[in-house]
């Protein structure tokens, strides 16, 4: 009972306890790699990609134009019906100004990660990517960007073929 | 179903880095909520094992090696797991193995480690980004709560100032907690003026990484009678997953919660959650969530939460207490250990055994609440006496 806990166990260490070796440690760096399938949605997802263009599927029960695109609509729980090209537009729906990596080590520059609306696809879609050609303090929810797409020579089917969206 | 009681609670000091291991901090809570309820493991029917990703300890099924300083070992023990959300669903596993007539009394323990983790404890949350459509773009564990905290800003018009004053609240409360990590007096303007991270998101908008575990004692009626004269009753519980294309969904507002609050509620016979709850443990790892929850819990209007705590209604003397213990934002955030934390704390605050904490008035009924993985998983629990 918390009243009548007079000493709470748990003890905090400082750095000092293992430069001094008062604790000791062990350390352990794991290895391992990763090759993950696209499967069949995201696979067609990343082809295109490669081309330039962003594509969706639809599901005719709900009729929602699902991004990215599925081969099974969750609401529904049918199978999706047909592929529908989108556009390289959209809206910022939000956005974060991010100032460290993930160990917290400073960046330079920040990076601009939002949230974007394609236009195409049902309200609400949206995906995950960065904004460019911007200034920080500039970025607004609801600036209207567009795609700025890789050379075709350097597109290999992945995400990044997007390097970013700028305003438009 | 039958009822089901808390009848015991413990945990230790949430530190930065714990001298202890895993199994010896799950070890101190369990044995502390067991001398509480006046039990022993011989007492205990079966156990309920909570922590967060295995990554933080780098150790395969942790539930199991920590299985020992829960009381786990020879007996029908489960590990679970549900991000965030852990803390909160494991003393509702607690529930389920009870109400269904299956055990009588069932010790509940929730730990975690994050120290071990290196560089970073968020190392271990880089895989939660999907590995196609998303990794690919180096996102880091902030950007989704920044992006999150942005769009909740912008619909309703918040400001930082506003979300502010729950970390000063919370760190304020934390200074009467004993195990508290970060309990301190600060200003509005130390949080706006604190390092940026991830705009919106400053240092002291974030709880910190911690160790730390928390235990509870769960039992039928049959029994709760027999130990206590003042047993806490499980009132309601309540959980809910939305869906992982977490970009599909308009962050402002937290269905996840409220699908599970409306479970919890229904259980528990509550028409109007602003009038019959008492006391309230939102979670809280960032200080716009606490905000956020409060909405998604029906407990306000939808963007009216700031409101609530700038007339200080949520403090500890206010109508609503809101983090009484202090929250993760000051007591710390050992992810599953902190859930059941909060947990504990309704538990010594319905039972006027909160000391310094105590809120005023003698609260009838209180909510725990947590939240897991992409803004997914919502839990939640109600304790009454």
């Amino acid at each position: 009972m918390t009243v009548r806990i007079k000493e709470w166990p748990g003890t905090a260490l400082s750095s000092k306890d293992f430069e001094t070796g008062r604790v000791l440690t062990v350390h352990h760096k794991p290895k391992a790699e990763y090759r993950w399938d696209a499967g069949v949605a995201i696979g067609r997802y990343l082809r295109e990609l490669k081309e330039g263009r962003l594509i969706a599927r639809r599901c005719n029960a709900c009729g929602r134009i699902l991004l990215p695109p599925r081969m099974f609509c969750e609401e529904c729980f049918v199978p999706t019906s047909e592929w529908v090209f989108v556009k390289d537009t959209g809206t910022v729906n939000t956005f974060s100004i991010c100032h460290v990596r993930w160990d917290m080590v400073r960046l330079k520059d920040p990076q601009l990660p939002a949230v974007i609306n394609v236009d195409g696809a049902s309200p609400g879609m949206g995906i995950l990517h960065l904004l460019g050609e911007v200034r920080p303090e500039d970025v607004r929810v609801g600036m209207r960007v567009q795609a700025v797409w890789k050379s075709p020579e350097e597109r290999e089917g992945a995400i990044t073929d997007i390097k970013y969206w700028k305003p438009i | 179903m039958g009822k089901v009681a808390v009848v015991g609670a413990g945990m230790t000091k949430f530190v930065r880095r714990a001298q202890e291991t895993g199994r010896e901090l799950a070890w101190q809570a369990a044995r502390m909520a067991l001398d509480s309820a006046g039990m022993t493991l011989k007492d205990v029917d079966a156990v309920v094992i909570g922590s967060a990703p295995d990554a933080f300890d780098g150790v395969h099924m942790k539930g199991e090696y920590l299985a020992d300083g829960s009381g786990g070992w020879r007996k029908p023990t489960m590990r679970n797991f549900v991000g965030g959300a852990t803390g909160v669903f494991a003393p509702i596993q607690g529930w389920y193995h009870i109400a269904s007539g299956q055990f009588d009394t069932v010790l509940v323990v929730c730990e975690e480690k994050m120290s071990s983790c290196h560089p970073h404890p968020q190392g271990a949350f880089l895989t939660i980004f999907d590995h196609t459509t998303e990794r690919p773009l180096g996102p880091n564990l902030l950007w989704i709560f920044a992006i999150e905290m942005n769009r909740y800003m912008t619909v309703h018009g918040i400001t930082k100032e506003e979300i502010a004053l729950v970390a000063v609240k919370n760190k304020r409360n934390a200074m009467d907690h004993p195990c508290a990590q970060l309990g301190e007096e600060l200003t509005v303007e130390d949080v706006l003026n604190s390092e940026i991270m991830a705009w919106p998101v400053n240092r002291l908008d974030v709880s910190p990484a911690s160790d730390g575990a928390a235990a509870v004692v769960m039992c039928a009626e049959h029994v709760a009678k027999r130990v206590t004269d003042k047993p806490v009753w499980v009132e309601g519980v309540g959980w809910h997953l939305d869906t992982a294309y977490w970009t599909n969904r308009d962050l402002y507002y937290p269905r996840y919660v409220e699908y599970a609050a409306r479970m919890a509620y229904d259980m528990a016979g509550i028409k109007e959650p602003r009038k019959e709850i008492n006391i309230v443990e939102p979670y809280d790892p960032f200080d716009y969530k606490e905000l956020h929850h409060l909405e998604g819990l029906l407990l306000c209007e939808r963007g009216e939460a700031p409101r609530l705590t700038a007339d200080g209604v949520t403090q500890r003397d206010g109508d609503l207490p809101v983090c009484p213990s202090g929250g993760l934002l000051g007591v710390g955030n050992p992810i599953a250990a902190a859930g059941l934390m909060k947990v504990c704390e309704i538990f010594w605050q319905l039972r006027g055994e909160a000391g310094k904490r105590q809120v005023p008035g003698t609260p009838k009924r209180g909510l725990a609440q947590a939240w897991g993985d992409l803004m997914q998983v919502g839990a939640v629990i109600i304790l009454g006496r």
